[in-house]
């Protein structure tokens, strides 16, 4: 073993993420610890310009793959520049971030290239060898594993490493030409849209993530559930606390099942078993019951606390740090007016 | 687009989330204790696409849901006890592991010969669909790889929405931060892996279950075997993470105290 390819594709405003930094740094660590020699490969409108933007990562080759047809996010056109990038170097390794964008075309590209993919890798040892981590069965279960078959493809995960500080050393990245045929753009990308509700919920980089379950749609002291209520106080709290918003998978069953409870809610925001498994550094969790939101939902979370009435909450016990056995709604109005000041 | 489609569903078995799992050692590598005996659901992904494909089916005469199932073919069977009871389908088994910790390569392989295998399929009316990610392997790579082995160039990961007119069909994909990537394309075949679609589950039609059991029992029968391993792979460690917390619990305290205690903890 010993090259290794690293791959990014430029954001919108034409830089590197810094998730996709994140993943340089683990391709500068493995590239020092296995004495690996190292290319990268950048993809996307202001290719060249993002990849001469982390030309000290000491690198020995720098490629890059633009043009109008590598501008969107398209599975055809990325898989191809992918597949472009890892025969024109040859590499045993090839590590990435698992940006959407590479989740959906790496793959294929792996498959083409005959090699094998892991994705969601959530650690990374390179002591003799290359080892690394993946959960299993939707984070229960954490293993450590090694590839016989090359090239390897690697998707990271967020949180692994501390994004690599890129800086402008030289200019040498050479372009990679590729032939676009017609039928790998038969898919015309139109572009981002806000799920109906329009309410920008969901925040990856905020610092706390507030997760809503089903009591908040449930009767409350006057024998009604207040739903106006609980979207004003949950709407609020986002506000004041810069919050993205999670689910659990109870409450927006009743928005799927017609019953619109939560109207800026959707299967976007659950978290659990079909939904995410976001990283933030602080977790509140409001009216929730279960081990979706508690176990899988959370797994990522570093310091939990939950509201809820049940003091027994066998899933709440053990899972969170803090457990405040009280009603959300009152909690969540007084918490407003203090974050308001 | 009025021609009716040709939707294939890639969908297995997945233990019932509610079950605790644990891992143990098997003489191929890691495997789950008492894995034949866990209680499994139609993997939660997949079953959403399967609603998907037979709303979509409904809605375009002509069209036919085939779903492809690769796993043990006795558990199989009772699973499709419960899955034929929700939507019509035309079975097609591949009797073979449905672990996660097999390699997706494999299973893609296994899935695209099955799909091969259906004598009267039609290329150009073929709708691939199946699950953003297993609910045991969770890795989001095979059914891109499926697509590739079946040289289909428009593929679409974590799809919430499909619409079809005259135009062709429109897709919107989860993206990041909570937005959708809106697409078209108008050739196929496609790939869709969906996230959870926009279809609440449907409810339990035992007149259905009785029709579908009358094509499912034959299917399982002829069932094809498929050595699907994970070749190459080495499992250095598999184990459960320690996530006990030692929760303090506030009761009877005011809502002012909690609600302080919150805000400070927050601006932290």
């Amino acid at each position: 073993m010993n090259k290794l390819l690293y791959i990014a594709h430029t954001e919108a405003d034409g830089t590197i993420s810094d998730n996709s930094l994140e993943a340089l740094a683990a391709a500068v660590k493995i590239k020092q610890d296995l004495k690996l020699s190292l290319s990268v490969g950048v993809i996307g409108s202001g290719a060249v310009e993002a990849a001469n933007s982390i030309s000290n990562c000491g690198a020995d080759d720098f490629y890059t793959v633009s043009g109008a047809a590598f501008t969107v996010s398209r599975y055809a056109t990325d898989a191809a520049a992918v597949e472009a990038m890892v025969k024109k170097t040859e590499p045993d390794i090839v590590l990435g971030f698992g940006t959407v964008r590479f989740m959906r075309s790496v793959p294929g590209a792996a498959f083409r290239c005959g090699g094998r993919i892991d994705t969601h890798i959530s650690g990374i040892s390179t002591e003799d060898e290359l080892l690394v981590k993946r959960w299993y069965y939707r984070q229960r279960m954490e293993a450590t594993l090694k590839r016989e078959q090359r090239p390897w493809f690697l998707l990271l995960d967020k949180g692994v490493f501390e994004p690599f500080q890129g800086e402008k050393a030289e200019e040498n990245a050479d372009g990679l030409d590729i032939e676009v045929s017609d039928d790998m753009q038969d898919t015309a990308v139109s572009g981002l849209e806000m799920p109906e509700g329009g309410s920008q919920t969901i925040k990856p980089d905020a610092e706390l993530l507030f997760v809503a379950g089903a009591g908040w749609t449930k009767k409350q002291a006057d024998g009604q559930p207040d739903l106006k209520e609980a979207e004003n106080i949950i709407l609020q709290t986002l506000e004041r606390s810069k919050a993205s918003l999670g689910s659990s998978k109870s409450l927006v069953d009743l928005n799927a099942e017609g019953e619109q409870v939560l109207k800026f809610m959707s299967h976007l925001n659950q978290v659990g078993q079909t939904g995410a498994t976001p990283r933030h550094d602080k977790g509140l969790a409001t009216c929730c019951h279960g081990e979706e939101p508690h176990v899988v939902g959370w797994r990522f979370i570093k310091e939990r606390r939950a509201v809820n009435t049940d003091a027994n909450c066998g899933w709440a016990q053990g899972k969170t740090d803090v457990l405040y056995i009280a009603d959300a709604f009152a909690v969540m109005r007084k918490l407003n007016e203090l974050l308001a000041t | 687009m009025s021609q009716g489609y040709d939707i294939v569903v890639c969908g297995s078995l997945v233990p019932d989330p509610l079950q605790t799992l644990e891992p143990v050692k098997s003489d191929k590598g890691p495997a789950l204790k008492n894995e034949m005996m866990l209680p499994a659901v139609l993997d939660p992904w997949a079953a959403h696409s399967l609603y998907e494909a037979a709303h979509l089916a409904g809605r375009h005469e002509g069209s036919r849901v085939f779903l492809v199932s690769l796993g043990p073919k006795a558990k199989l069977q009772q699973l499709m006890m419960a899955v034929a009871q929700k939507v019509s389908f035309r079975l097609v088994v591949v009797d073979g592991s449905a672990s996660g910790f097999t390699d997706s390569s494999e299973t893609a392989n296994a899935l695209a010969d099955a799909i091969e295998g259906i004598s009267d399929l039609q290329k150009e009316r073929l709708l691939l669909f199946g699950g953003n990610a297993s609910a045991s392997r969770d890795a989001s790579t095979t059914m891109q790889m499926l697509g590739e082995r079946l040289g289909i160039k428009n593929m679409f990961l974590g799809v919430d929405f499909l619409e079809v007119n005259e135009n062709g069909f429109t897709v919107k994909e989860r993206a990041a931060g909570g937005q959708y990537l809106v697409s078209k394309f108008k050739q196929l075949p496609a790939v869709l892996a969906w996230a959870t679609g926009s279809l609440p589950e449907p409810p339990n039609n035992p007149q259905l279950g009785m029709q579908n059991m009358r094509m499912i029992m034959p299917a399982l029968q002829q069932a094809r075997s498929a050595a699907v391993d994970a070749e190459g792979l080495t499992f250095t460690d598999v184990a459960i993470p320690s996530q006990l917390r030692d929760t303090r619990i506030v009761k009877d305290a005011p809502v002012d105290e909690i609600a302080k205690e919150l805000a400070d903890w927050i601006r932290g």
